[in-house]
């Protein structure tokens, strides 16, 4: 699993990179009433804003972590958002990315560089 | 944080794991371990319990104290017998709001709970303004609410309230001294407020949080159950610049304000009785968005989902838990006020289709 600055987490499934939040986001975003995902097979860039997240509090952007295709979404996020706070790192994913070449995650945190990251 | 004040709980939302925040020139607790979510629907099935000490709690007293703050607010004030309550506008000169409030008639006095944000200003208004009148600062008294369908049978095994109705207050001794009770709150559920001595109260909030139905709510969910319950917040849906007719708030003010001999007398008459006549320009509305996205404070509402200007803006939004659907309020022009109609928040961009609907999103359930 690698993470990000922007505290999502990526982890590599066959070809394709899940991404999601980390439960530390979680935390500080609080209850999560309001997940918009891209569509299916949109082509996106590195930074661009693919996910909206509504808690509690405020409206969040989700950056693209990588350059690629959106290929699949977690639909279930509609109806439930929660499932973000309930299991941020596995029923809460927000979609999987073919990329071209995996080895672009190496630039991301592992574990133990996140935990330093959030302190 | 260190210019803000703290309330005479501060050690006790430390302790039990308070994420504390800036509010109103206090620090204050927006949220528990619960989260803001489980805190408004543990209020809305069981008893939540919200320190409210930074508001101001103000004693007038004099000859003839009624009849002196009727000159500041349009409210019948020498119509509310003792051990009554009513909610209360100060107004301005051009009919905006300076601050809603809370007052009682206590028989020897009239006991008035103001806005964090305005007490300074509204205390040295009724200084300036009440000839005669003596305005007391409260502020060695806490003040806590207890809201929630289980609040009357919680408050009951430390004092005797039970025969309270809404809007009723009382003086009620209990084992952490006098405790001062209004049967009202700011979350469209039954409940109390309640002023207690500063050196009792956290006592006396341990002895309530000591029953299983009670649990300790923040700010966070505070505005959530408001706006559920179509309740104005000071500052965001109602300010100087909004006249109680706009903000649909005809029904405080009472017919003795509006014709007769007490008719007027207050600021902002002229404007605010003429709009009572005649309607206001605007409105003051219930929005519910399609979909789950909240339209929040300061979306751009239009008539259309494409061009034209701006028609109005929301005031307050928020995902409603216990409706399980984004609410907002906010002001359109009174033709576009019917409940029913149609129109649209820019959120990110994108116009999103609103309904108007009628106030509150939920219906409340006071005890009458």
């Amino acid at each position: 699993m690698k993470y990000t600055e922007e505290h999502e987490w990526l982890r590599v499934e066959g070809d394709l990179v899940v991404v999601g939040i980390t439960e530390h986001a979680t935390e500080q975003l609080g209850d999560i009433v309001f997940v918009e995902l891209p569509e299916e097979g949109t082509e996106v860039a590195k930074d661009d804003e693919v996910v909206v997240i509504e808690s509690v509090k405020a409206a969040s952007d989700i950056l693209a972590p990588l350059d690629g295709e959106i290929v699949e979404v977690n639909d279930v996020l509609a109806d439930n958002p929660s499932l973000v706070n309930d299991d941020p790192l596995n029923d809460g994913w927000f979609f999987k990315m073919k990329v071209e070449d995996l080895s672009v995650l190496d630039e991301y945190m592992d574990e133990a560089a996140y935990k330093a990251h959030i302190g | 944080m260190s210019d803000l004040k703290r309330t005479g709980l501060y050690d006790l939302h430390v302790d039990l794991g308070a994420k504390m925040v800036p509010f109103a020139g206090y620090e204050m607790p927006v949220q528990y371990p619960l989260g803001v979510m489980k805190e408004h629907l543990w209020t809305r099935e069981n008893a939540g319990l919200f320190d409210v000490s930074h508001m101001g709690q103000v004693i007038l007293r004099g000859e003839g104290v009624a009849a002196a703050f009727e000159a500041l607010v349009p409210m019948d004030v020498q119509g509310v017998t003792e051990g009554r309550q009513r909610y209360g506008l100060f107004t301005n000169d051009e009919g905006g709001i300076r601050d809603d409030l809370m007052f009682a008639n206590r028989g020897d006095h009239l006991f008035v709970v103001v806005n964090a944000a305005c007490k300074d200003a509204d205390i040295a208004y009724m200084r300036e303004n009440l000839a005669g009148i003596e305005v007391e600062e409260i502020s060695d008294r806490a003040l806590v609410a207890l809201q929630g369908p289980k609040a009357e049978t919680a408050f009951q095994k430390i004092a005797d309230v039970a025969a309270m109705k809404f809007m009723d207050v009382a003086t009620v001794p209990s084992a952490f001294g006098d405790l001062w009770v209004s049967r009202s709150g700011y979350t469209g559920e039954d409940g109390f407020e309640i002023s207690v001595a500063n050196d009792q109260a956290e006592a006396f909030v341990r002895a309530l949080l000591a029953d299983d139905d009670v649990a300790a709510i923040g700010l966070g969910a505070r505005d959530s159950l408001r706006l559920e319950a179509g309740l104005c917040l000071y500052g965001s849906d109602i300010d100087t610049t909004t006249t109680p007719v706009e903000a649909d708030l005809k029904w405080a003010i009472q017919k003795a304000r509006r014709v007769g001999d007490r008719a007027g007398g207050f600021p902002g008459a002229d404007r605010i009785l003429a709009e009572f006549e005649n309607g206001a320009a605007r409105a003051r509305v219930g929005l519910l968005p399609d979909g789950r996205a909240p339209m929040r404070a300061h979306t751009m509402l239009f008539a259309d989902e494409v061009g034209g200007e701006p028609i109005g803006e929301v005031t307050s939004g928020a995902f409603g838990p216990s409706i399980n659907a984004p609410m907002s309020m906010g002001y359109v022009p009174a033709e576009l006020s019917v409940e029913g109609t149609v129109i649209w928040g820019e959120v990110r961009g994108k116009r999103l289709p609103a309904k108007v609907t009628a106030l509150p999103f939920r219906p409340s359930t006071y005890k009458r």
